[in-house]
């Protein structure tokens, strides 16, 4: 696992029911291309996270791939439709095997 | 992730070589596209990408994409060492065919969108962005 | 803004060897910075008593960003330094070291830090030493915690001078410069106006005699450390502005001072003064 790897996203407390609303993600993260060279020459290999989703209520908003070229600390905004109070889980996948999560209840206003 | 000064030159300097020989760089280009459209026709309405004119700093651009009735959107950078950038797939529970992000470029290029429609459809915008040389330091 | 003499701009151009454009975009951008809708930060204020004849109006480098720059800062969620921000709050609770100490143990929470990061570098009245917040924290972190002290620009240091920074965002920098701190403020002066390196360049020639112009495509701000430590695009992570004072020594070609070294205190305590009356912007976003 990378080091001080640590998820923020921004959920807001409620929402309509059947309102749109804007949800953004950033995480800590190197993201390393595999392109480059250490001092000595040899290619750092790559490290990335590579798939992030985001479901509502187990219902899928978004699933993205992510290649070399996002930048370090990704950032992702999106929208998804809230029908009802639960739970927003934000996964990410990280190159290594690790996976990082992080949930977000939403109330019905 | 920093790309050092000696670093940046030579990716901007492989951009170049790759510019004079325009079938290497275009020919991976448009594989990656035609991965996510299966070879089918793309038409040019449906999909905007914002992107800046002027990029400060190529490590971190912001780029947005939307395409309202969109079930995927690829971005793909046609002056990187390698094209792709990101796919966004659209669930169910998607408030709106759109989404934005942030990406590395590696030199003033056009980034290109290609969205798939739910009906099977697929349309193509793009946008050049300058990315600018900094200070005495790079 | 001041008019700067054809004279100087050739002058810069003939010692950089690098192209100093015109004079059409030279001004800083117009603009407000207002956090989260809410938060008005200074960022534009009439030049402190010690500058007013080289300059009438000091100047934040966020006027001097892009618009997608200015823009990542009016968000606290679109401002990839909160990151670290968080990082630092969890290093803040985290004990170390052979007495199991966290910050937390004496200083409760961070909000205990509010207002230093306007006032420092300061000179502490018991040592006669110029601290800064990373001097403040190696004490702590040495003498109070039995830990080793953490490498200036380490990632945990950076962390935790994010966190304190952010307690006093909107404070308006107050550097003292007299009393006890006068020998050092005359030093970081004179370190100001020297040329260092083979380029023969002073932090005066670009951000007192040339800023608002272009060097190459870069645009020249004033040098104000009133945004430290910052999230840099180019670098995806976070700079001090000691980790900056390096950078601009080294690209006069010269060695340079040590991050930790007395004579970047010095110029700290200087270059943090000539931005008194600019608000601490906490972690701000600069190219």
């Amino acid at each position: 696992m990378a080091n001080d790897v640590k998820p923020r996203v921004r959920v807001p407390k409620s929402a309509k029911a059947g309102e749109s609303i804007v949800l953004k993600t950033l995480i800590s993260h190197p993201m390393e291309t595999g392109l480059r060279k250490d001092s000595s020459g040899a290619v750092i290999p790559r490290a990335i996270i590579n798939r992030f989703t985001c479901e509502v209520a187990g219902k899928m908003v978004l699933d993205m791939t992510l290649e070399p070229a996002i930048s370090t600390n990704p950032y992702i905004e999106f929208e998804a439709v809230i029908e009802e109070a639960g739970d927003i889980k934000f996964t990410w996948y990280d190159d290594d095997g690790s996976v990082y999560e992080d949930v977000k209840p939403i109330t019905i206003a | 992730m920093k790309l050092s000064r000696r670093e940046a030159l030579v990716l901007a300097i492989g951009s170049v070589a790759a510019a004079a020989i325009p079938m290497t760089a275009y020919a991976a280009v448009e594989e990656a596209i035609a991965t996510f459209t299966g070879g089918a026709a793309v038409g040019d309405a449906g999909v905007t990408l914002t992107a800046p004119e002027i990029a400060e700093n190529g490590n971190t651009v912001p780029v947005s994409v939307s395409a309202p009735g969109a079930t995927s959107i690829l971005i793909v950078a046609a002056g990187n060492p390698t094209p792709g950038v990101c796919q966004f797939n659209f669930g169910e529970a998607a408030g709106a065919q759109a989404a934005s992000t942030r990406m590395r470029l590696a030199t003033t290029q056009d980034v290109i969108a290609i969205a798939k429609m739910a009906d099977g459809s697929f349309a193509r915008a793009s946008s050049e962005v300058k990315v600018t040389i900094g200070g005495c330091g790079g | 803004m001041q008019p700067r003499t054809i004279r100087n701009v050739l002058a810069a151009s003939v010692a950089l060897g690098l192209a100093v454009t015109g004079m059409a975009s030279a001004d800083p951008v117009d603009d407000e910075l207002i956090i989260d809708g809410d938060l008005k930060i200074v960022t534009q204020a009439p030049a402190p008593e010690h500058l007013q004849d080289v300059m009438d109006t000091i100047w934040s480098g966020w006027h001097f960003r892009e618009d997608d720059t200015r823009a990542m800062q009016m968000d606290d969620f679109d401002n990839p330094g909160m990151i670290f921000v968080d990082r630092g709050l969890d290093r803040w609770n985290a004990s170390m070291g052979t007495e199991d100490k966290s910050c937390a143990s004496c200083h409760e929470g961070p909000e205990s830090m509010k207002g230093l990061r306007a006032v420092t570098p300061r000179v502490d009245e018991a040592t006669g030493k110029v601290m800064s917040i990373e001097d403040y924290v190696n004490d702590c972190v040495t003498t109070r915690m039995g830990a080793e002290a953490l490498g200036m620009t380490s990632a945990p240091m950076k962390d935790l001078l994010a966190l304190i920074s952010m307690q006093s965002r909107g404070e308006i920098v107050n550097v003292a410069i007299d009393g006890p701190a006068a020998p050092f403020w005359e030093q970081g002066k004179e370190m100001y106006y020297t040329r260092y390196g083979q380029l023969e360049m002073s932090c005066a020639n670009c951000h007192e005699d040339n800023y608002g112009l272009n060097i190459r495509s870069d645009h020249l701000s004033q040098g104000q450390i009133n945004g430290f430590p910052v999230y840099r695009l180019k670098d995806a992570g976070l700079v001090t502005a000691r980790q900056r004072f390096v950078g601009c020594v080294r690209d006069t070609r010269a060695e340079t001072f040590g991050s930790g070294s007395d004579e970047f205190k010095a110029l700290e305590l200087y270059v943090a003064s000539r931005g008194n009356g600019l608000a601490v912007e906490g972690v701000s976003v600069r190219h």
